[in-house]
């Protein structure tokens, strides 16, 4: 199994208009690692998740997400925003987002690594680590080092 | 505190998981046990059931349906989106627990958990009692409500004489056969028969009799499976249905109950020889306690049943001529007394021998104050919400047509829970139903059927009012009484704790 993140997924300083804008130079990041079959298709998966609820929350994290068929495998594309992005959460705009990709029929080990690093977002330290990271490689060590299956 | 938790969102791939994290740390953080059920899209991770069975409470972050709901029917629910769990674990968390302070669990669902109960084994003596009976009652309600509705529509659609036509006699000058035969059913002349003779109708009824025959043996075996678990239900079961036989009702099955609870309960903690434990739990327990229970409900039980019985009718019957009212009073205070039991089938007997010498008066008397218990306890249900519990509440909704049918079982989860405070409250309007029935002069040409009859009641509009006026006593009664408990409970000292004395 490749590994969830690799550099080319990881934008440091992001510019973005807004939330669609955001997550569109995400998208195409997994577009051009093949990760992503279509990035038209999957992006819209995306909001159509985002237009249920959208998925900012508290302490300045959006988690745009979607489990779509135009997915090959389970993949991060992570952005740091200086400025922030509106993710739609109470206290404010998102300065770290993560595109969770999910592939449509993807079986229980892969979606584990999934679930392992949505539990991580719950702890402040990752965050902080994210938060605090120099380099593109300082992102994947950190993820890799701090998500494994359960 | 032991806490579990279901998380589930649209995708099941980010927010399920997050809640599951924050509510984990949250409810470690605040000193209590959390298992959480993450039904995401990596595969579910049901709650061990064992855990389930002992919870206190259940969380539900949930943006989509949580599958599998009724497992946690039984718990105290906080019902929150997945996102409030995200971003306030700590706030549902202390939610739950308020909850679960307020309204302990009750017990597990029974056909998704394995059969199970609530009951604390270091509770004080008194609130044991309670969850003891509670068990046993929870169990039996869906009982009633399926006996006494098909009993309802057996009347509803074959009119009072489907019961003639179905256990023999004469009805309007003509002979029926007996085709359903003794308790619980007897099919002595083939099911044609039976059909042609007392129809769909009278079907309904014979098997509406059958589910009210598992009334008292499905309650004594529960409520001893409360207290001795598994080896407590056999001599439970088989000491309701002997409370049955001997026509003991509900208090003779509340006997076995707790009697056979003590005795398997005794029986499976008797230290034995390493080569005899193999043989106890299949052969040995089984065997001695059904021995015992059977001789404890046939003899020291039974007999003085059956004697007092036979005081009582004689005594009732030297009452008959003298002040109406006053014999009123005491039908209705013996109907209500037990419920199908000794003391309310003298009373309904004397009522149905009355009939049979041109007295229409009494059974109108008795019927009536049939029909107040369970009236009175679906209003009460209705007024006082927060004083019954959730079985309790259900029980109350099948209880309308049972009171209004004639049908006086349909009160018995509710005295059987709570026996000293229900069933004086019953009493007391069914005696004054009793009088006022005597007192207006009313008349019944029927041994049976409730509003289904009204046709055959002389003064049926005084009758109906004797009637509400019973149903309102009632509730007033057990409302009070109740509301009495609440304040009682909270300044009362805890008991010291005793071991089972049943």
């Amino acid at each position: 199994m490749t590994d969830l993140i690799t550099t080319d997924l990881v934008l440091l300083d992001l510019q973005a208009s807004d939330k669609d804008d955001a997550t569109r130079q995400l998208v195409e990041r997994l577009a051009a690692t093949g990760r992503a079959t279509d990035a038209e298709g999957f992006l819209a998966d995306v909001r159509k998740r985002e237009e249920q609820m959208p998925t900012g929350l508290p302490g300045g994290i959006g988690i745009p997400h979607g489990r779509s068929a135009f997915i090959t495998e389970p993949s991060l594309a992570f952005a740091r925003s200086s400025a922030g992005v509106d993710y739609g959460a109470e206290d404010g705009p998102a300065t770290l987002i993560f595109l969770i990709a999910a592939p449509e029929g993807g079986g229980d080990d892969h979606l584990k690594i999934l679930a392992a690093l949505a539990r991580k977002l719950m702890r402040a330290e990752f965050k902080d680590s994210l938060r605090n990271a120099a380099t593109e490689q300082d992102i994947v060590n950190i993820v890799n080092r701090e998500v494994v299956a359960a | 505190m032991k806490l579990v938790a279901v998380t589930s969102c649209p995708t099941g791939i980010a927010h399920t998981y997050m809640a599951a994290e924050a509510l984990e740390i949250a409810g470690r953080d605040a000193g209590h046990e959390i298992h959480v059920e993450t039904q995401g899209a990596a595969g579910a991770n049901p709650v061990d059931p064992a855990y389930l069975a002992t919870a206190d409470a259940v969380i539900f972050a949930a943006d989509v349906d949580v599958r599998d709901r009724e497992r946690f029917a039984h718990l105290p629910t906080v019902t929150a989106t997945v996102k409030k769990a995200i971003s306030d674990a700590p706030a549902l968390v202390a939610a739950a627990v308020e909850k679960a302070k307020q309204a302990p669990a009750g017990a597990p669902a029974g056909p998704v958990a394995a059969l199970s109960t609530k009951v604390e084994s270091n509770a004080p003596l008194g609130t044991r009692i309670r969850q003891w009976l509670m068990t046993g009652v929870s169990y039996m309600i869906p009982f009633v409500a399926a006996g006494g509705i098909l009993i309802a529509l057996g009347f509803m659609f074959g009119g009072d004489e489907v019961v003639t036509k179905l256990y023999g006699g004469t009805y309007h000058g003509v002979k029926y056969d007996d085709v359903a035969g003794s308790l619980p059913l007897a099919i002595n002349g083939g099911i044609d028969k039976l059909i042609a003779q007392a129809g769909y109708a009278g079907l309904l009824f014979a098997i509406g009799k059958v589910a009210f025959f598992m009334l008292v043996p499905i309650l004594a075996g529960f409520i001893a499976f409360a207290i001795a678990d598994r080896p407590g239900l056999v001599p439970g079961v088989v000491g309701g249905l002997l409370a049955s036989a001997i026509g003991a009702g509900f208090l003779g099955g509340l006997v076995a109950g707790g009697v056979a609870g003590a005795i398997a309960y005794y029986l499976a903690r008797l230290r034995v020889p390493k080569g005899m434990r193999g043989i106890m739990p299949v052969v040995v327990i089984p065997l001695v306690s059904t021995i015992l229970i059977g001789f404890v409900m046939l003899i020291v039980v039974g007999k003085p049943i059956a004697s007092a019985q036979t005081h009582l009718t004689t005594w009732l019957n030297g009452l008959s001529g003298s002040n109406a009212i006053l014999l009123g009073v005491i039908l209705g205070l013996m109907m209500a007394f037990d419920m199908g039991g000794p003391v309310n089938k003298v009373a309904y007997t004397f009522g149905v021998a009355a009939l049979a010498t041109g007295d229409t008066k009494i059974m109108a008397a008795v019927m009536a104050a049939g029909m107040t218990p369970p009236l009175g306890l679906a209003l009460a249900t209705v007024v006082r919400k927060h004083l019954f519990t959730d079985a309790e509440h259900e029980n109350g909704r099948a209880a309308w047509l049972l009171g209004a049918s004639f049908i006086t079982e349909g009160a018995i989860p509710f005295a059987a829970g709570d026996p000293l405070r229900v069933i004086p409250s019953l009493m007391a309007g069914s005696a004054v139903t009793g009088a006022l029935s005597m007192a207006f002069g009313a008349s019944l040409r029927a041994p049976h059927g409730g509003i289904w009859v009204i046709a055959l009641v002389g003064k049926p509009i005084l009758y109906v009012l004797a009637v509400l006026v019973g149903t309102v006593v009632t509730t007033v009664c057990v409302v009070a009484l109740k509301s009495l408990r609440r304040t009682e409970r909270s300044t009362a000292p805890a008991h010291a704790k005793q071991p089972v004395a049943a």
